[in-house]
């Protein structure tokens, strides 16, 4: 492998890898307030990449755009972020918050069957067949930063970018506000957070707001990326995102953007040298983690009681 | 407040019943259970378990001996392979109250396994006497290195992990027909991919053979009716009983000095070797192995059943199969789909009978007002819009006839439909908003708009529909009734 291969490859991985990081930030966000897997998490983000599909060809499609190019990439994001928001507080409170009191076992079913229902209704409402982006019409691939032999093309500037943005926006949103300490603490001691005057309820709105808003976010960002939305997407990014996740220490902001750069250059690499198995790399990764150190690299080592 | 008061005081249905133990809510479920299912769970609490168990084996074997139509023996084979998978997974998420959400592999060894010793695959070909216990032993390994991760994996760390196991295996059988052993020059075949290993030998007993259909029915009636006697010991014994203690509450049980961690193991063990037994069956009478058997959707499948059901009860656990696979294939021809459809709806409207005076009356309300309501929207849009009721319904047959003078039928139902979808789901979620009368007046519209949706969009697309059902299932059941139809009500000890 030479020397622009690698850089190639580095920003491969890391394009797919902040679009991860985006996806496992909303996976690790709700299992810190409610100590929920959020299975249907996937299928909001594969809801937000056909919102960010729709506003597109509702602007006359990539080919014959009938405003600015960026205007349309802003409006898509916002439109999926603004829907999957509320997707996913629509979702909290039908099938988890009746749930609260139940054994521990009942939300998790009910959000394998939130997103059973979400993957299939996407198929009957919008076909399986997968939807083009079509974003070499947007932006053609020879538009970009070319350096030797190595070339970024804009729309993976703009996907690195702007994930970056939103972490940093979430780091301060979490560090710096009152709704980011009250989230904190519910996810720290729920019942005690309560006592503290804090409405658990309300943080837990917020919170499925904020991650699913990011997941409408990933959702057209690799809709940009790869070109395609379809209606399974959901559960296969969703895994690898959940990989992130868990790798970097589910509950740890932090750690979930360093798990999915991580597992972003891991897929990219293994794509590279293990053409049909490259799958297994990341997931038999995360089985290693999670053998070696359950709580992730960064997460805090709980003591669990059997 | 004297202790009495204290028992009878009525908790608010989404406040938790704290310190209501397991037997509590037995009996006093027992004893509130008026609705539709109270008898029909009290005389299976009732009867003997020998009783339920001849009187299953009795239906099965009258099934068996009177029915001749190779599709129905068909349909009652799978349901049969499903019962056993259920009553495995039953073992692992119903009693020991672990989350294995790779289950299907098991199933998925128990078949390749069979296929690797009973076929031309690499040209062995055992009978099923010396095979099947290969197999169920080899299963029985591989749940016990699956299982081996829950004892540092809780809860939902173990459910990722075994999905992964899942998804692993999928690949696996996809791309295992071309894996390079070191020091082995040629790639070796062990699964041929996605096209799968074809044919596999006949279940072969030495003294009996199965070859057609009705025979495997009889194998698969034969092992379920075992495997649920032996369950049946097994739920009442020590371990049966530890397990529930396990399921309760790990660390009480830990403190009163069981092996959690065997048991966990032992859980898997089980539930894997009744897997990959039910896997031989599976494979010998498809006479091939495919991977795309293996997938989500049959997990989800399995799931649904147990959970339907009453995870832990075994009577319950039957029932959810059987309820769930048949409903499944019925759904795939309009006419079938649609009794399904209605039928469902009449028995929901009966189940929510108010407890009260005027219950009945209200339901026999709604169902009027429903009728009336079609009639009536049908009457203003054929005015306005007389595309709108100038299609035609898939299917025939007077049902078919008689609906198609009820529901909007437009000439091109799926544009409209899938607004109409989109509308029904946003209503069926702003039910759990709404409360009183607003919410019981919701409901005529409701039906309607939901046969309209049915009849023009759902029916046209069985494959989808039934995915879509089955996650609503999922949904609705922790809400309504996470316990099941037979299961036992568990509430949170605080």
């Amino acid at each position: 492998m030479d020397w622009a291969t690698f850089v190639q490859l580095c920003v491969n991985g890391l394009t797919l890898g902040s679009v991860y990081a985006l996806l496992a930030l909303g996976y690790s966000m709700v299992y810190g307030v409610l100590k929920l897997l959020n299975f249907a998490h996937g299928d909001v983000f594969m809801i937000g990449a056909f919102v960010g599909y729709g506003i597109l060809t509702s602007f006359g499609g990539s080919l014959n755009l009938s405003i600015s190019v960026w205007l349309v990439i802003v409006l898509m994001m916002g439109g999926a972020m603004i829907g999957c928001g509320f997707l996913g507080v629509l979702i909290e409170r039908v099938a988890y918050r009746p749930l609260r009191a139940a054994p521990r076992i009942a939300p998790l079913i009910s959000a394998l069957g939130v997103s059973f229902f979400l993957a299939n209704s996407a198929q009957l409402l919008f076909g399986a067949a997968s939807k083009s982006y079509d974003t070499f019409g947007l932006v053609p691939p020879e538009d970009g930063i070319h350096w030797r032999n190595l070339n970024i093309w804009w729309i993976q500037v703009l996907v690195i970018g702007s994930a970056f943005l939103f972490m940093a926006f979430l780091t301060w949103l979490v560090q710096r506000t009152k709704i980011g300490k009250a989230m904190r603490a519910v996810s720290f001691d729920r019942e005690a957070a309560a006592m503290m005057g804090i409405d658990p309820d309300r943080v837990i709105v917020y919170t499925f707001f904020i991650g699913s808003a990011l997941a409408g976010a990933a959702g057209v960002l690799i809709g940009l990326v790869l070109f395609q939305a379809f209606p399974y997407m959901g559960f296969n990014y969703g895994l690898q995102a959940f990989t992130a996740a868990v790798v970097g220490g589910i509950g740890y902001i932090p750690g979930a953007m360093f798990g999915g750069l991580l597992i972003g250059f891991v897929q990219s690499f293994s794509q590279y040298y293990f053409t049909t198995w490259f799958q297994l790399v990341s997931l038999s990764l995360l089985v290693a983690v999670m053998l070696i150190r359950p709580s992730g690299l960064f997460g805090k080592a709980t003591l669990e009681k059997v | 407040m004297a202790d009495e008061d204290l028992q009878h005081a009525q908790v608010p249905a989404d406040k938790p019943r704290i310190g209501v133990d397991e037997w509590v809510a037995r009996e006093e479920e027992l004893r509130l259970d008026q609705g539709l299912l109270g008898p029909v769970r009290l005389f299976v609490a009732r009867v003997p378990w020998w009783t339920l168990l001849l009187g299953a084996a009795v239906g099965g074997v009258l099934i068996g001996a009177i029915v001749d139509d190779e599709y129905f023996l068909q349909v009652g084979f799978d349901t049969l392979i499903y019962v056993l998978l259920a009553l495995g997974l039953n073992v692992v998420v119903g009693w020991a109250g672990l989350l294995d959400l790779g289950y299907v592999v098991f199933l998925g060894v128990g078949a390749y396994g069979f296929a690797w010793l009973s076929s031309g695959h690499f040209d062995i070909h055992l009978s099923a006497f010396a095979s099947v216990p290969i197999i169920v032993a080899g299963t029985a390994l591989v749940g016990l290195v699956i299982g081996l991760t829950s004892w540092r994996l809780l809860g939902d760390y173990l459910a990722i992990v075994t999905l992964f196991v899942l998804q692993i295996f999928i690949t696996w059988g996809n791309n295992g027909d071309d894996i390079n052993i070191p020091f082995v020059d040629d790639p070796v075949n062990l699964t041929n991919g996605a096209n799968g290993i074809h044919p596999v030998d006949s279940f072969d007993l030495i003294i009996w053979k199965a070859e057609t259909v009705k025979d495997y029915y009889f194998l698969a009636l034969g092992v379920a009716l075992i495997l649920l006697a032996a369950l049946y010991l097994l739920n009442e014994s020590r371990t049966g009983r530890a397990w529930r203690a396990l399921r309760e509450d790990a660390l009480a049980a830990n403190v009163l000095s069981m092996p959690v961690n065997r048991l966990k193991l032992l859980a898997f063990v089980f539930g894997a070797a009744i897997g990959g037994l039910s896997g031989t069956v599976f494979a010998a009478s498809q006479n091939s192995v495919f991977p795309a058997d293996f997938n989500l959707q049959k997990l989800i499948l399995i799931y649904a059943m147990v959970i339907l059901g009453g995870a832990g009860s075994l009577p319950g656990v039957v029932v959810g199969a059987i309820v769930i696979n048949v409903s499944d294939r019925l759904l795939t021809t309009p006419e079938n789909a649609r009794l399904i459809f209605y039928g469902g709806i009449i028995i929901a409207l009966l189940a929510l009978v108010p407890r009260r005076r005027w219950g009945p009356y209200w339901v026999a309300g709604i169902a009027a007002g429903t009728v009336a309501f079609g009639f009536a929207v049908r009457a203003v849009v054929g005015v306005f819009w007389p595309n709108g009721v100038d299609g035609t319904l898939p299917g025939e047959g007077s049902l078919t006839n008689a609906l198609s003078h009820w529901v909007l039928v437009p000439t091109d139902p799926f544009d409209i439909g899938r607004y109409a979808y989109v509308l029904l789901v946003a209503l069926v979620v702003s039910l759990t908003f709404i409360h009183g009368i607003w919410r019981r007046l919701l409901v005529a519209p409701l039906i309607y708009l939901a046969a309209c949706v049915w009849e023009n969009v759902l029916v046209a697309e069985p494959a989808t529909t039934r995915l879509i059902l089955l996650g609503a299932l999922l949904v609705a059941l922790m809400n309504l009734r996470p316990e099941g139809l037979f299961g036992t009500a568990r509430v949170e000890v605080v």
